[in-house]
């Protein structure tokens, strides 16, 4: 089947899932990425590649910070950038999802930025705008959020330098999240031999050995000897109905405390994608602790944003 | 109209014909075969040399769209459609807007249909009161306007208590009852199965057992009201294998699944194809084979295209919030005969499965060529493709997942009645 993010030359066109992308696209987006770190850390945080060009960023779903981050993204390689909440506009006049779409094209949009709470919208918008638009998806539903897995993947190769010999572990609500697919997708494709999840069996999706992990129910157990931890946001409608009995039971059992930690290697480090829930999946003490590179994974994605949009901008 | 249909190979499941004679057709009914009969002098000769003569097909399942969804299909486009795809018999789902819960709703349904003059209709009527699940239908006056069986269609009936009730009731006066067997808690927010694929792809999954969970419980209360079942559009292997265990038992059920369930598994979601989201949904590849070998074996009695024209704009969404359907009356014959192909069954086996099993089970005399029998005829060229494309479907609905494929049998004539309904090229 026809991969429907690379182009005819197998060049990346659109940005939609990590799964299935070539090893190199990914190497290349991640050495990219290191070289705009300097750029953030310049006086004149600005770089030319994307002057004149239009990146819309249409977001169907709420989310200040995944937003904030494209914007800065966009506004350092010199694009325009046109912030679209949907939620509260067109859709509600009872426009289509590719009537919105048709709209901005004609107003001469080069790169659409979509997070929309459908898993697939980002694919189908791609097939509709074809090759000559670029569309990112910055999180749909609970299917991809593939520049959130690179920023994953750039962090981890920043403190671990190599994946070769890893392990590591992915805490939470696998089955609602995004975020655990695509680094679950670019851990693999990037030779991780050992990735884990764990959480109990309400939040882990059917058949999730066929990603290429290895359950755990037991945080202890999955997070022994481990080089990373990964901690999932879990959604506050989560906490309590059929899924989970409360929100304190799942921080016994499943939240990262200092305590659960010493499990992993003395060197491994703490991520979470954010916005964090302390002293629901993670204890401050690790939060602010000496591992966390919570916050380093947020410069990080800036970086890797900017390399994204211009690898696509440049194609 | 006197009709000679010559050079044609008969092929008649249930009187097990299959062997090249002339067919006779007068006064609406089959007249005939091999030698004219006496004093027959046909107004018409249709010449099937290379082609197959067999009963009209008989399809469980088509939304004809009216009344209330004309947007999406008339009756008009969906019955021309029924013709050219071989159907001169089929029966309606209740879930129109409003639902088929009410004898005028039925009569002028009827009413339309047999003004048009292409297929025969057969409502199902609903078995819930606008299909909410809280008050059971006039049943009995419902058929005595014509409705052959009762129905929630896709409506989930979560309320156990009142589906034995309605079994009870049903079973009073004979009335069969038709069941698609879906838990509705379990099936909840689902729209794929759940598997792998929907797992990468991250969409909220349909449970194989939401289906035999209900089933378990359909079965159950057959066990104590007697009532006569008729499942419809089984999807998941494990099922097949409970309602062989049924019959076996001796149980008076049925079933049936969609002819798309034949060949496409979750696989062929791709890259979130709204098209190929359907209720049920594509199971796994492991339980389409399940279905294959439960047809073949005539655990499942018939095929039907459960016919659900969608429009455009409402397949033009993301998956999730797609309109679920496929069009799929001129699509049985060339599925039907694609799995019968590609399974080495003999053609009248699998002609069987869309003619005279759907027959019995709607219980009305169609689905056979017997001298005196109504004269609804399909003839089809077995040897030909068809490439399904949205221009040369006849209905309203492009939506198919088969668009591109090229399938076996086109259809050349249609008989309903003794009249020529349907002529390619005509």
């Amino acid at each position: 089947m026809h991969n429907p993010q690379l182009n005819a030359k197998g060049e990346l066109a659109h940005l939609l899932t990590l799964e299935g992308l070539p090893r190199e696209i990914i190497v290349n987006i991640l050495d990219t990425a290191a070289s705009f770190v300097g750029v953030t850390e310049r006086d004149v945080k600005k770089v030319p590649l994307l002057r004149g060009k239009s990146v819309f960023n249409l977001f169907f779903e709420n989310s200040t910070r995944t937003r904030t981050t494209f914007e800065i993204a966009a506004k350092r390689l010199s694009a325009d950038v046109i912030n679209l909440n949907i939620t509260t506009s067109s859709t509600q006049k009872g426009e289509t999802l590719l009537d919105t779409v048709d709209n901005l094209s004609a107003m001469h949009a080069d790169m659409f930025v979509v997070r929309h709470a459908q898993s697939g919208a980002p694919h189908m918008i791609a097939r509709h705008v074809g090759p000559e638009r670029h569309v990112i998806n910055a999180g749909d539903g609970r299917h991809a959020h593939p520049t959130q897995g690179l920023l994953d993947a750039y962090t981890i190769r920043h403190y671990k330098h190599d994946f070769g010999g890893l392990s590591v572990a992915i805490v939470g609500d696998i089955l609602h999240s995004r975020v655990a697919r695509s680094l679950i997708h670019v851990l693999n494709i990037l030779g991780t031999p050992d990735v884990r999840v764990i959480g109990p069996q309400t939040l882990m999706p059917a058949g999730v050995e066929s990603l290429g992990v290895r359950v755990c129910h037991d945080m202890r157990e999955g997070l022994a000897g481990v080089d990373v931890v990964v901690m999932l946001r879990l959604q506050s409608e989560r906490m309590r109905g059929p899924l989970l009995p409360s929100a304190q039971e799942f921080f016994k059992y499943y939240g990262l405390t200092p305590d659960k930690l010493a499990a992993a290697k003395p060197d491994a480090i703490v991520m979470h994608p954010g916005p964090m829930n302390r002293g629901i999946e993670i204890d401050s003490a690790v939060a602010d602790g000496p591992r966390s590179v919570i916050l380093p994974q947020v410069t990080f994605g800036i970086a890797v944003r900017m390399a994204v949009m211009s690898i696509l901008g440049g194609s | 109209m006197k009709l000679h249909i010559k050079n044609g190979r008969l092929v008649d499941p249930k009187n097990g014909v299959d062997r090249p004679v002339d067919l006779f057709i007068a006064e609406g009914r089959v007249a005939g075969f091999g030698a004219p009969p006496k004093g027959f002098s046909a107004e018409r000769v249709i010449d099937a040399s290379g082609l197959v003569v067999a009963p009209g097909l008989v399809d469980l399942a088509a939304r004809l769209r009216e009344p209330g969804l004309e947007y999406k299909a008339t009756l008009e486009s969906e019955m021309l459609a029924a013709v050219a795809g071989g159907v001169t018999s089929l029966a309606c789902p209740p879930d129109t807007d409003p639902p088929l819960d009410e004898p005028g709703l039925v009569e002028m349904l009827k009413r339309r249909a047999a003004s048009l003059n292409l297929a025969r209709v057969y409502p199902v009527g609903a078995l819930t009161a606008k299909l909410e699940g809280e008050r059971l239908t006039e049943m009995a006056e419902l058929r005595d306007h014509g409705c052959v069986a009762f129905s929630q269609a896709d409506v989930p009936l979560p309320d156990t208590q009142l589906l034995w009730r309605a079994l009870q009731y049903a079973a009073t006066f004979g009335f069969p009852v038709w069941l698609r067997p879906q838990d509705p808690h379990v099936a909840k927010g689902g729209v794929a199965h759940d598997g792998e694929v929907a797992t990468r792809l991250g969409l909220p999954g349909i449970p194989a057992f939401a289906e035999t969970i209900a089933l378990g419980t359909i079965l159950a209360l057959v066990r104590v009201t007697g009532t006569r079942v008729h499942l419809c559009r089984l999807s998941a292997g494990d099922s097949v294998e409970m309602v062989r265990a049924a019959k076996r038992e001796g149980l008076a059920v049925t079933c049936d699944i969609a002819a798309h369930h034949l060949h496409l598994s979750d696989m062929d979601l791709g890259y979130f194809d709204s098209h190929a989201h359907v209720v049920p949904p594509f199971r796994s590849q492991r339980d389409r084979d399940r279905l294959r070998a439960g047809l073949a074996d005539g655990t499942i009695d018939a095929v039907c295209s459960d016919h659900t024209p969608v429009d455009e704009d409402a397949k033009q969404l993301p998956f999730g919030e797609s309109e679920p359907g496929t069009t799929g009356l001129e699509l049985l014959l060339p599925l039907t005969l694609k799995w019968s192909q590609e399974s080495r069954l003999p053609l009248p086996q699998a002609l069987a499965r869309v003619t005279s099993d759907p027959a019995r089970i709607l219980g009305v005399d169609a689905g056979h060529l017997a001298v005196g029998a109504p004269a609804d005829v399909c003839i089809f060229d077995p040897e030909s493709y068809v490439k399904i494309a949205s221009g040369t479907l006849r209905s309203q609905g492009k939506n198919t997942p088969f668009l591109g494929y090229e399938l076996p049998g086109v259809v050349r004539y249609t008989l309903v009645a003794g009249e020529v309904r349907y002529e390619a090229g005509g």
